[in-house]
């Protein structure tokens, strides 16, 4: 589970400590980012397919009951039972309900950032029910212990000798075996262990389809597959934003969602569940859990247009240099930064500051959400709720007295000019401004404005002597 | 056509010899300009922070300041993004400021779309190699470039100026538009990340081997400047008006 007490600048300065690893971290996601770039240079509509995307969301979205009632009808002609979820706690009592009624043990499922986001490992374990997380990634943290440090890359923070390490540790592959294929096929062998033994098999939605009432799971690992064709009960818990009118605006997304995500121009699996496989059953469960929230607020109900690709992320320069752990929410980068405070301003207030507001977000975003506006807008809740440090706070409203009164605004520019340079280093260097290795710039003598007028008052000066020489 | 100046808070303070460059460059171009006195801060680190009511307040002082000139000129894309793509969260309703808000141009925008610059005033010869940083405002919200996230023809405002200088060779750094870390209250904010975030793209320019950063945004030139000072290098930042008006060398 996420620590909801982070803050993002000292998680990040932590971080930063192992500057190697830090810059490994940046390199190894700015190359999938050069990969989404790769895939979407070969595709001419590229930019069409993503106004399509944001206008083909933006209008479920404004519709989103409908849509959700009729996907709720066509699921359950198609034989599926449909739960409803209003918050987290709900959605596990319903899945536990479904398993404890059948007397599961063991669980398998797919990678589901709602299931994270829910808290469902921790409440499903504590009732004793075995969950076993088969996406390779998330095997890995869930093995750690940790929450995924990135939603499409959960264990991208971690390089192959940590998993070597783990992996002998936990799975008794060879020390120091390194080799990725060793190590994959060590997981994979352990993974069809518990496939093969699992009772149910839960995955995430990535499309629900309100024309068809069927759900749509794109994976690389076949892992849904396998999750859902073994066990007879496949549960499919799915955030309420997840609806798309009809299958045919599908392939708009799943032409942009694996390029975006990982530079490839489909997922490997791209599943279509409608009903329960012969003999089992299948049951979905639709999660608000602070949705319709957002839905309702002008300024933040763009992000439910999200598809979780993560581009966001690997585009980023604060998360890249900082990790997916620096964050509170359990969604990390920009996308998890609006819908962090979204949730609890308080808790996650600080995501909303980490980031220098580049706007690289909002560009690759194939639903173009105004992801780095966000995050500006956030802060005025912040300021508004009084959440602001309170240097930082009076700071600004120092500066916004000084913007209105030009004269005083020129004074403090004025003194700072004057006493930087005589403030002896020692006091400077702890400053937020030096502490990390910036020097001050060059205090100028005059201003611009000092400048200028001194320009003016030249040039009259030589008009006034021109005139007088004239005179005479 | 009389030209407003709007010389941004911080560079009045920290880099007049940009302003300075700013005005001799428009007026060696027959442009009537005016520095109106009164002018103070666009009220972009209120934004950014989240004082609505401080961003209001300096936006509608923008307004009254300026909204009588034909334009506005400045330099420095983000302080200009913030006027005309931001003030609308703060005065949308402002009936003087949508008359503005057209008129607003960063320097280099000013000069290719407007006065359709086909030559300098006087000629320049700068001989050296500079890399371009294409700060994050000018290029996401101005547009002065395609930036490498959207799937369009390349363009570059600056590198398309800087032919109309001689001898200067222009280089583009690895990751071409990422950004430098400043990021206004950012950069203190959480000054670690922000600096490695500069010593990764100073490293970047670097590379290139150039002798210079060239930009048009003081605020980031600023920010890589303190790491270049604190750490000694050679390459050096320079506002693009300081090249166009022949003092690039002297900087």
């Amino acid at each position: 589970m996420k620590d909801d007490s982070v803050k993002h600048p000292q998680a990040a300065a932590e971080f930063l400590k192992d500057r190697a690893q830090a810059k490994w971290h940046d390199s190894a996601i700015w190359w999938v980012r050069q990969k989404r770039d790769a895939q979407a240079k070969q595709l001419p509509e590229w930019e069409e397919l993503r106004r399509l995307a944001r206008e083909i969301k933006a209008h479920t979205l404004s519709q989103l009951d409908d849509y959700l009632a009729q996907f709720e009808a066509n699921a359950q002609k198609n034989g599926v039972t449909v739960h409803w979820a209003a918050d987290a706690d709900e959605h596990n009592r319903i899945v536990h309900d479904i398993l404890a009624a059948r007397q599961v043990k063991k669980l398998v499922k797919s990678k589901s950032m709602l299931t994270e986001e829910c808290g469902l490992n921790p409440y499903l374990e504590q009732r004793g029910i075995e969950v076993v997380d088969t996406d390779l990634g998330e095997r890995i943290v869930q093995l750690r212990h940790e929450a995924p440090s990135h939603i499409v890359m959960p264990a991208i923070h971690l390089k192959k000798e940590q998993i070597s390490e783990l992996f002998h540790k936990e799975l008794g592959t060879e020390a120091g075996n390194n080799d990725p294929t060793y190590l994959t096929h060590a997981a994979r062998a352990n993974l069809r262990e518990h496939f093969l033994t699992a009772d149910a098999g839960l995955t995430g939605v990535n499309f629900a389809i309100a024309e068809t009432g069927g759900v749509v799971v794109c994976t690389n690992e076949g892992n849904a597959d396998l999750g859902t064709s073994l066990p007879p009960i496949h549960i499919a818990s799915m955030g309420l934003e997840k609806i798309i009118p009809k299958l045919e605006h599908l392939g708009v997304f799943t032409r942009l969602l694996a390029r975006s995500a990982i530079g490839s121009p489909v997922t490997t699996y791209t599943s279509h569940f409608h009903q329960a496989r012969p003999g089992g059953e299948m049951h979905i469960v639709i999660v608000d859990n602070g949705r319709s929230d957002i839905l309702g607020n002008e300024d933040f109900y763009q992000s439910l247009r999200c598809i979780r690709c993560g581009a966001c992320m690997n585009t980023c320069p604060v998360y890249r240099r900082s990790s997916g752990f620096s964050y509170s929410y359990i969604i990390p980068g920009p996308i998890g930064s609006t819908l962090g405070p979204s949730r609890d301003m308080k808790k996650h207030g600080s995501m909303a500051f980490a980031c220098s507001t580049c706007g690289s977000c909002s560009n690759v975003c194939p639903v173009k959400i105004n992801l780095h506006e966000q995050l500006v807008l956030h802060r005025k809740k912040a300021f508004d709720q009084n959440l602001l440090p309170t240097g930082k706070k009076m700071g600004l409203l120092a500066m916004r007295f000084l913007t209105q009164h030009p004269a005083l605004f020129d004074l403090g520019g004025k003194v700072m000019r004057k006493v930087v340079p005589i403030i002896p280093e020692s006091l400077t260097r702890h400053s937020a401004w030096s502490r990390a290795g910036r020097d001050l710039p060059p205090m100028p003598a005059q201003s611009f404005k000092e400048q200028y007028q001194q320009r003016s008052q030249n040039k009259k000066d030589k008009q006034d002597k021109k005139d007088k020489e004239e005179q005479q | 056509m009389k030209i407003g100046l709007f010389i941004p808070c911080f560079i009045n303070e920290l880099f007049p010899h940009v302003a300075m460059a700013t005005l001799e460059l428009l007026e060696s171009l027959d442009c009537e300009v005016d520095y109106p006195l009164q002018q103070s801060c666009c009220g972009q680190p209120l934004a950014n922070n989240g004082d609505s009511k401080g961003a209001c307040d300096a936006a509608k002082r923008f307004t009254d300041v300026f909204h009588q000139y034909d334009y506005v000129v400045a330099p420095s894309g983000s302080c200009v993004s913030h006027v005309t793509h931001h003030y609308d969260w703060y005065i949308a309703d402002n009936r003087d400021y949508q008359q503005l808000k057209p008129k607003v141009y960063e320097i280099i925008e000013f000069l290719q779309d407007v006065l359709k610059l086909e030559k300098l005033p006087k000629p320049v010869y700068f001989p050296h190699k500079v890399s371009i940083h294409q700060s994050c405002h000018g290029l996401r919200e101005l547009h002065h470039a395609s930036p490498s996230e959207l799937m369009m023809p390349y363009h570059s405002r600056l590198e398309s100026i800087l032919k109309l200088v001689d001898g200067v060779e222009v280089a583009l750094p690895e990751r071409r538009d990422e950004c430098c870390g400043f990021g206004g209250t950012f950069c203190v904010d959480e000054p670690e990340l922000s600096t490695a975030m500069g010593e990764d793209r100073i490293a970047q320019h670097e590379a290139t081997g150039a002798e210079f950063i060239v930009g048009a945004d003081p605020s980031c030139l600023m920010h890589m400047g303190g790491i270049i000072r604190h750490q000694g290098k050679t390459i050096r930042p320079l506002h693009i008006v300081e090249i166009l008006t022949g003092r690039g060398a002297a900087a």
